[in-house]
């Protein structure tokens, strides 16, 4: 015991020495909170569009005035006939084209029916989609109100509450899927990295020979790496809660012992990639360029995984971030305790126990 | 030039020697640019929907097959009270709960006018929001049809209406697929460009070979082009297959010049590999390389306008993405691929890709021969 101490005293001070990497470790994790906690929205805004008015009347006036005073967006008016609308799109900044036909008032006011096109640029279907709805919102809004005096029969009026986050805000989705891949990367690259440095400078086979237990030279490297992370925890509930003005609901604690919990899983994939692995080069590329983009899709937090194909969703299981997503956002939104998240920790908890024993199985082989 | 020559050759051979590295830089964007798209998708279906029906009539059945009929909604179970329905959304099994009111139909008959109740789980914005707004035109077709049976209509509208025509332009049918494979493949190239360039002269400084090359008469420009143009070249072929992989698993084609798209990736790349040099000569450990590499990964691509719009992003993050080369990419990407965009509708994002890239190698050059 006393020598494992010692041993993890040492690889403190390793860690504590490299001011510079230090500095990475704390800073990096903190900006990238801030940045796409308060950058990061679903909602469009501001959305450059070309209104195209044959009409020029009042009722098309009225709507263009309509359009313009909504933050979703910015016009700009142009007399473009169609052909142009194409060269606009590809110069790239418009992203929809609203166009009132001629007599546009006149068909309203005396045929009752009058028609608005509204073309989008769909090659950025999230955009597309969102102006046509904000766009048919508003129009219905304007059909609305020329019919104040009309008394519709048998009106069906839906009321709409949105839980949780009734403002909207997209960093009540995204903080806790940032915090998740954040967290996840850097543990497992730190742990991946560090031990497979050893391997490659030698160092590694001086520890072997040691008396002390190979396994407990890997503990006591992961040992400082499983504290620096409980310290970003930290730093972005903190920032989290008083910056990003997110709400945590349900208990600190079990917030704390859930980080906990999928910081180890994290550990646990690292040592298992270092133990794969025999250049930091390789361990990096699969800790980095095999996973950025994978635990960003698969988490949840920017596509919904009940839309992929089965077996995708299969596949979506055995990210961990998946399910510390799951438990974050649980804790701190929602409000809910651990009996509701047994499932996730229970999962996180399996995954954590496997990779350990895979990781410590294959150890042994290789001190053969 | 004879020394650029040898160096490369020793470049191309020192990447070529190491099987695994290859086998990764090649394999792993394929895999990841062939299963990423599947999985990017926002489309509006499988919404799953929680019902309380406290009506139980006529019409509140009509509508519920209305709504589960339009083929967007999954419909998780009828509950007895809103509060059974709420702990579906607590538990994520549900997205959506329509309450429909005691007396529905009778109050809507009786009173000309009644409400529905729909809640929306939205924390997670675009599913839920998209969702909601589908459900509501539901709510307003079923309307519609209910006013249609117990009205005698006279033939045209008695009132003012807007008819919306919609039309998407480049991607007709809105497939998700068409519109994140040009945006992965520019992701997938700017890793292996940027995370192979940063590590390659901090390697050299760990292992401390760079020491044998600083003694050398090598020409400082000489030997970042030996180290660049390698990467270079990968970068380009793996480009090159991912674009045949989406024409064949995708059916994607590009519509504009690939020659305009070639040009720009060529640029392109330069700024990247420049980027990862420049944090190569900064750092004194792979390690550290690697994390400051990450950081700015994360923030290009998730700033990059993929996943979100940079339309709706704060002033100050819209100025961010100004120097975010991946942000250029993937526009460029989208306007030659989907819309035919030709050179001088990309030139303005040439131009700042260029700037970055001569800017970027230009500080990598010269901090290089500080560390000298």
């Amino acid at each position: 015991m006393k020598q494992f101490i010692a041993f993890v005293r040492k690889e403190f001070y390793h860690v504590l020495r490299d001011k510079r990497t230090l500095l990475i470790l704390f800073g990096m994790p903190i900006a990238q909170i801030l940045v796409f906690g308060f950058a990061l929205t679903n909602e469009v805004k501001d959305s450059e569009i070309l209104v195209v008015d044959y009409a020029k009347d009042n009722a098309s006036q009225e709507i263009i005035t309509k359009i313009a005073a909504s933050r979703y967006f910015k016009i700009r008016k142009a007399a473009l006939t169609h052909t142009e609308i194409l060269s606009t799109f590809q110069k790239g900044k418009i992203k929809a084209v609203v166009v009132f036909p001629a007599n546009f008032n006149d068909e309203l006011r005396h045929n009752n029916k009058a028609q608005v096109q509204i073309i989008t640029d769909a090659s950025d279907i999230n955009t597309a989609n969102m102006i046509t709805n904000y766009l048919s919102a508003i129009l219905l809004d304007y059909q609305n109100q020329i019919n104040v005096n009309i008394e519709m029969p048998y009106q069906i009026i839906a009321e709409t509450r949105m839980l949780y986050n009734p403002q909207l805000k997209g960093a009540h989705g995204f903080v806790p899927g940032v915090m998740a891949l954040v967290l996840m990367l850097v543990s497992v690259m730190m742990t991946a990295i560090s031990i497979v440095r050893e391997k490659e400078t030698g160092t590694m086979e001086i520890l072997l020979v040691s008396p002390f237990k190979p396994v407990l030279v890997i503990f006591a490297k992961a040992l400082p790496y499983l504290f620096l992370s409980l310290i970003n925890v930290s730093a972005i509930i903190f920032l989290s809660v008083f910056a990003l003005e997110l709400p945590v609901k349900g208990s600190l604690l079990l917030l704390f012992a859930e980080s906990t919990l999928f910081i180890i899983t994290c550990l646990a994939l690292g040592i298992f990639i270092s133990i794969k692995t025999d250049s930091q080069q390789i361990a990096m590329l699969i800790s980095l360029m095999g996973m950025l983009l994978p635990t960003m899709i698969f988490s949840g937090f920017l596509f919904p995984i009940e839309n992929m194909p089965y077996p995708l969703q299969v596949i979506s299981n055995i990210v961990p971030s998946k399910w510390f997503y799951i438990i974050v956002k649980s804790i701190m939104i929602k409000g809910l305790g651990i009996q509701s998240l047994w499932k996730e920790t229970s999962i996180l908890l399996g995954m954590t126990l496997f990779l350990l024993t895979i990781s410590l199985k294959s150890f042994k082989i290789r001190l053969q | 030039m004879r020394t650029l020559k040898f160096l490369l050759r020793k470049e191309f051979r020192q990447i070529f020697r190491d099987k695994s590295i290859v086998a990764l830089i090649f394999i792993m964007p394929m895999i990841q640019l062939i299963i990423m798209p599947l999985a990017a998708d926002y489309e509006v279906r499988n919404v799953n929907l929680a019902v309380v029906d406290n009506d139980k009539s006529s019409y509140s059945q009509k509508l519920i097959s209305k709504v589960i009929a339009s083929g967007y909604f999954r419909l998780q179970g009828y509950n007895d009270s809103f509060n059974e329905a709420f702990t579906l959304i607590e538990s994520d099994k549900a997205d959506l709960i329509l309450e429909i009111p005691h007396g529905f139909e009778r109050n809507l008959i009786r009173e000309d006018k009644q409400k529905l109740f729909v809640a929306v789980n939205a924390i997670n914005g675009t599913k839920a929001n998209l969702g909601g707004s589908y459900l509501s035109s539901i709510i307003g077709s079923f309307n519609a049809d209910i006013r249609m049976q117990l009205v005698q209509q006279p033939r045209f509208s008695q009132f003012p209406i807007i008819e919306v025509v919609a039309s998407n332009w480049f991607n007709p049918v809105l497939n998700y697929k068409i519109f994140i494979v040009p945006g992965i493949l520019a992701i997938l190239v700017t890793m292996v460009g940027g995370f192979l360039s940063a590590l390659n002269i901090v390697k050299e400084k760990e292992i401390g070979t760079i020491e044998q090359i600083n003694v050398t008469p090598i020409k400082k420009h000489i030997f970042i082009l030996g180290k660049l143009i390698p990467f270079w070249v990968l970068a380009n072929i793996v480009f090159t297959i991912g674009l045949l992989l989406a024409r064949l698993i995708y059916g994607i084609v590009p519509i504009g010049s690939l020659l305009v798209l070639y040009l720009f990736i060529s640029i392109y790349l330069l700024t990247v590999l420049g980027f990862g040099l420049l944090v190569s000569t900064y750092c004194d450990t792979q390690q550290q390389a690697m994390f400051i590499m990450f950081f700015f990964m994360m923030l290009f691509i998730l700033l990059g306008g993929l996943f979100t719009s940079i339309d709706s992003m704060p002033d100050w993050a819209k100025l961010i993405t100004r120097i975010n080369p991946v942000r250029y990419m993937i526009e460029v990407m989208r306007m030659v691929i989907l819309k035919g965009s030709g050179f001088m509708d990309v030139l303005p994002h040439l131009g700042a890709v260029s700037a970055m890239a001569v800017l970027l190698n230009g500080w990598a050059i010269l901090n290089y021969k500080k560390t000298n």
